[in-house]
């Protein structure tokens, strides 16, 4: 932790940031070639779903994605708030556009695989329902970030939206245990491992990682964007 | 891809609206922004 601690410098991450962008966008572009490879190519039809199932391999890592990234969002709020990092809130406010898409495509690409497999677009069932509250805390946190005139006013409160919707990260996770719901249980992240065939699980994991660096790429380009919009406006400040 | 291939391929289609979108929207801001930087002066032109 001591060691990430100097990231926590504006100038040092964006130092940092350009360093490592070049060698990850290239291994995001990579992994994402192999992985649409393997999902539409490689991969056999499901003995139930059939091809749609080639639908999870672009929804299930969205969907892990915008939770991780919600998870991040409040780490940065109470980061913002407890110990007021200066890259915290700039950071949060690159992060919460990038979680918006990724629950964006989670939530039309289940509507796609729901149609064909469930026969409706659509059911208010408690999975569906707290996954579309995630993508309303998402939009809720970049308006708030930024109705005010004072910057900081806007990320703090938008830090607290953070800390009060991770509340709904498990009830995302537990709802088809704790709620009789159209949408299936967990069946990667289970106790007694994975209940999917490694040929239909190695694509997934795979497409998971692609998406994980396309997230990770995606934060940094938009920090450093933050960063220097921040630097501008200290500028003109000035002037 | 069978019958279902209009859902498998909006599928991917969403993915590369919506993530490709967002990649040369946040590339282009930053150019943006490295542009500015720029010509005030406060950082070399990439």
């Amino acid at each position: 932790m001591a060691d990430l601690h100097f990231l926590a410098n504006p100038a040092r991450f964006r130092r940092f940031s350009q360093r490592v962008l070049p060698g990850l966008t290239l291994a995001t572009v990579l992994c994402l070639a192999v992985g649409l490879y393997l999902a539409l190519v490689q991969s056999p039809p499901d003995y139930q779903q059939g091809e749609t199932v080639r639908i999870m391999f672009v929804h299930v890592p969205s969907a892990w994605l915008a939770m991780a990234g919600y998870g991040m969002l409040a780490a940065l709020g109470a980061s913002l708030l407890v110990w007021r990092h200066p890259l915290a809130a700039l950071m949060a406010r690159a992060a919460a556009p990038v979680g918006a898409c990724f629950a964006l495509v989670c939530l039309l690409t289940g509507s796609l695989w729901g149609r064909p497999m469930w026969g409706t677009w659509w059911v208010w069932d408690a999975r569906l329902t707290s996954m579309l509250l995630l993508f309303f805390l998402y939009l809720g946190h970049i308006a708030l970030s930024r109705a005010y005139d004072e910057s900081e006013r806007g990320d703090r409160a938008a830090a607290i939206l953070s800390l009060i919707g991770v509340i709904n990260l498990p009830i995302i996770k537990f709802s088809v245990d704790w709620w009789n719901t159209l949408h299936q249980p967990a069946s990667v992240a289970k106790l007694g491992g994975p209940a999917i065939h490694p040929t239909i699980l190695i694509p997934l994991l795979w497409m998971a990682v692609s998406f994980l660096l396309l997230f990770v790429l995606l934060v940094l380009v938009r920090t450093e964007t933050e960063i220097d919009r921040r630097r501008l406006e200290i500028a003109e400040q000035g002037a | 891809m069978s019958n279902h291939a209009v859902y498998i391929l909006s599928s991917y289609l969403v993915v590369l609206v919506v993530l490709g979108g967002l990649t040369v929207a946040s590339l282009g801001a930053r150019a943006r922004a490295r542009r500015e930087l720029a010509a005030r002066g406060l950082e070399r032109k990439r």
